[in-house]
């Protein structure tokens, strides 16, 4: 064990002392979202008491507290993902908004006969709104296919890449199988042939940081309560010249410059993106929820987590006939894995017995279910808050419903 | 025997388990044991939506009677349609749309069971009450 200190940590999250059907809480379920320390929830109470107003546009006081606030949160992600600009960073509700903007955004860009590009291993928000797009556009979709270990195929991609590609979308951390997908290249290579790229980062943000200049992605997405913020809350990161290319994609207060009936001009970045009042509270969490994790250090998660999976990994293969899905060579803390003809659902449903919440089902990645010819998986998804004692409730768990239902 | 009659037969039955466990292990006999479905009626029109697992159910009169026959690709699942199969086959139409569903509540499985589940039960009795409901027109 290294020096990471669980104990402690453990006692920043008040839900992990609960109980579930009598058993104390064993919480696996952490791609589906993380939980919220109390620093974080202390951050949105003290928000509701003390200073809760509209942003932007009152003179008083409050308001003039929630703004700076609000300001100083996009500030702080903007440092988080290393943007050049505060103002390339946009609030939205989460991943899946922040995806629909830039797909709104494109529709009006994309031409019938154009290419767009998607990785075998999206999330359904990350396949969806470009089936829309294309509809919309008469542009074609194209998909980078996977190996049985959940790898992308990478020669696959250089023979979709053309002139004709406008768009790459694909995740930097497969929500199902947790593969780390090789986005860097994946971004160079799009970009040879003049094409954009979004990387949703959804998965990825609980367990590394994304420099976004680094990877000189042109935009980047996640959702605030993958990384133990509040849920309702995420960003887009786009590059200054793209957002100022793409249309606002929702039309409302906050988003103009001048309204008259004749004509609206609308206003600049990043208030463009933002119409009506945001989550105010949940995009002051989402700042706290980033200090949270960074006073804790991505550099010691990541090493933690890469223990607790080795050892789950090693522990739930001691377990006859379990299969583990997502065998990459690069991948994050989640364990997805079915039992000889097993069904998913009743494995899940005698682990929620036993206090053990996993995900269980497609994991809204149907295509992946259907490459591997399997409804769906168990997932189990480890947190740094997460130990190796909770890992041997889990296998115990397993063996006792497969023990069960055999 | 009656629909209230059989409900009140499983909610004694299950009133003897101690713990889940036993009850599940019930349910997990009882989903091993169903008659297998006619392969012919496990299609897409026949399956539930509302169920994490996948759900067919089919229904015929005999003799103005209902005949349900069901299957699921889960075990704990196929243990739930056990259960409503016993309370509604065999019954009159009209005496399946008449029933009430308490005894669910009484047996503990709409409590005890996760809410996606809890759905696809409700998805399931509303499913067999509307077969009911089609085939009333039928009754001679």
């Amino acid at each position: 064990m290294t020096m990471f200190d669980v104990k402690n940590i453990r006692k920043d999250f008040p839900i992990l002392t609960r109980e579930v059907n009598e058993k104390p809480l064993v919480y696996f379920d952490n791609a589906a979202t993380s939980q919220t320390p109390q620093q974080v929830i202390d951050v949105i109470v003290d928000y509701y008491q003390n200073y809760n107003a509209n942003i932007h546009r009152g003179v008083h006081a409050l308001s003039q507290e929630a703004t700076d606030k609000y300001e100083q949160a996009r500030l702080k992600i903007q440092k988080h993902f290393n943007a050049a600009k505060a103002h390339e960073i946009i609030f939205t509700s989460g991943t899946t908004h922040s995806i629909n903007i830039v797909a709104n955004g494109f529709s009006a860009i994309l031409k019938k006969g154009d290419e767009i590009i998607v990785s075998a291993l999206e999330h359904h928000s990350n396949i969806v709104p470009w089936q829309m797009l294309c509809e919309r556009t008469g542009a074609v979709l194209k998909v980078i296919a996977m190996n049985q270990k959940g790898e992308l195929l990478l020669n696959v991609y250089d023979e979709l890449l053309s002139d004709k590609t406008k768009l790459v979308f694909c995740n930097h951390i497969s929500n199902a199988l947790g593969t780390i997908n090789p986005i860097k290249e994946i971004i160079d290579k799009a970009h040879e042939v003049g094409a954009a790229v979004l990387i949703d980062g959804a998965q990825a943000a609980p367990h590394l940081v994304a420099d976004v200049q680094a990877l000189d992605v042109d935009f980047y997405t996640i959702s605030a309560h993958k990384v133990c913020g509040p849920t309702g809350a995420g960003m887009l990161y786009g590059k200054e010249e793209w957002l100022n290319k793409l249309p606002p994609y929702q039309g409302g207060g906050e988003m103009i410059a001048e309204v008259t009936f004749e004509k609206t001009t609308y206003a600049d970045l990043p208030h463009k993106f933002e119409a009506g009042t945001p989550n105010i509270c949940g995009g002051i969490a989402f700042g706290a929820a980033l200090d949270y994790m960074n006073s804790i250090g991505f550099e010691a998660i990541a090493a933690y987590e890469n223990e607790l999976l080795e050892y789950a990994t090693q522990k739930l293969l001691e377990i006859e006939g379990l299969k583990i899905y997502g065998t990459a060579k690069n991948k994050t803390s989640v364990i997805s894995f079915n039992i000889e003809e097993l069904h998913p659902y009743d494995i899940g449903s005698i682990l929620d017995k036993l206090g053990i919440a996993v995900r269980t089902g497609h994991h809204c990645a149907q295509p992946i279910m259907d490459f591997f010819n399997i409804p769906g998986t168990v997932r189990a998804s480890f947190c740094f808050y997460n130990t190796k004692e909770e890992i041997d409730v889990l296998v115990a768990g397993v063996k006792r419903a497969k023990n069960m239902l055999l | 025997m009656q629909i209230q009659e059989i409900q009140e037969e499983i909610v004694d039955e299950f009133a003897m388990f101690e713990d889940w466990m036993q009850r599940y292990e019930y349910m997990i006999d009882l989903g091993k044991a169903l008659p297998l479905i006619d392969a012919q009626y496990k299609t897409d029109e026949n399956i539930i939506k509302g169920c994490q697992s996948k759900v067919w159910v089919h229904a015929e009169l005999e003799e103005n009677k209902l005949v349900f026959t069901a299957d699921s690709d889960a075990i704990i699942t196929k243990g739930i349609i056990a259960i409503l199969i016993r309370a509604f086959s065999n019954q009159k139409p009209l005496d399946i749309i008449e029933a009430n569903t308490d005894f669910i509540d009484e047996i503990g499985l709409k409590e005890h069971l996760s809410p996606t589940r809890a759905n696809g039960l409700v998805s399931m009795i509303k499913q067999i009450k509307l077969y009911a409901v089609a085939y009333q027109t039928q009754v001679k």
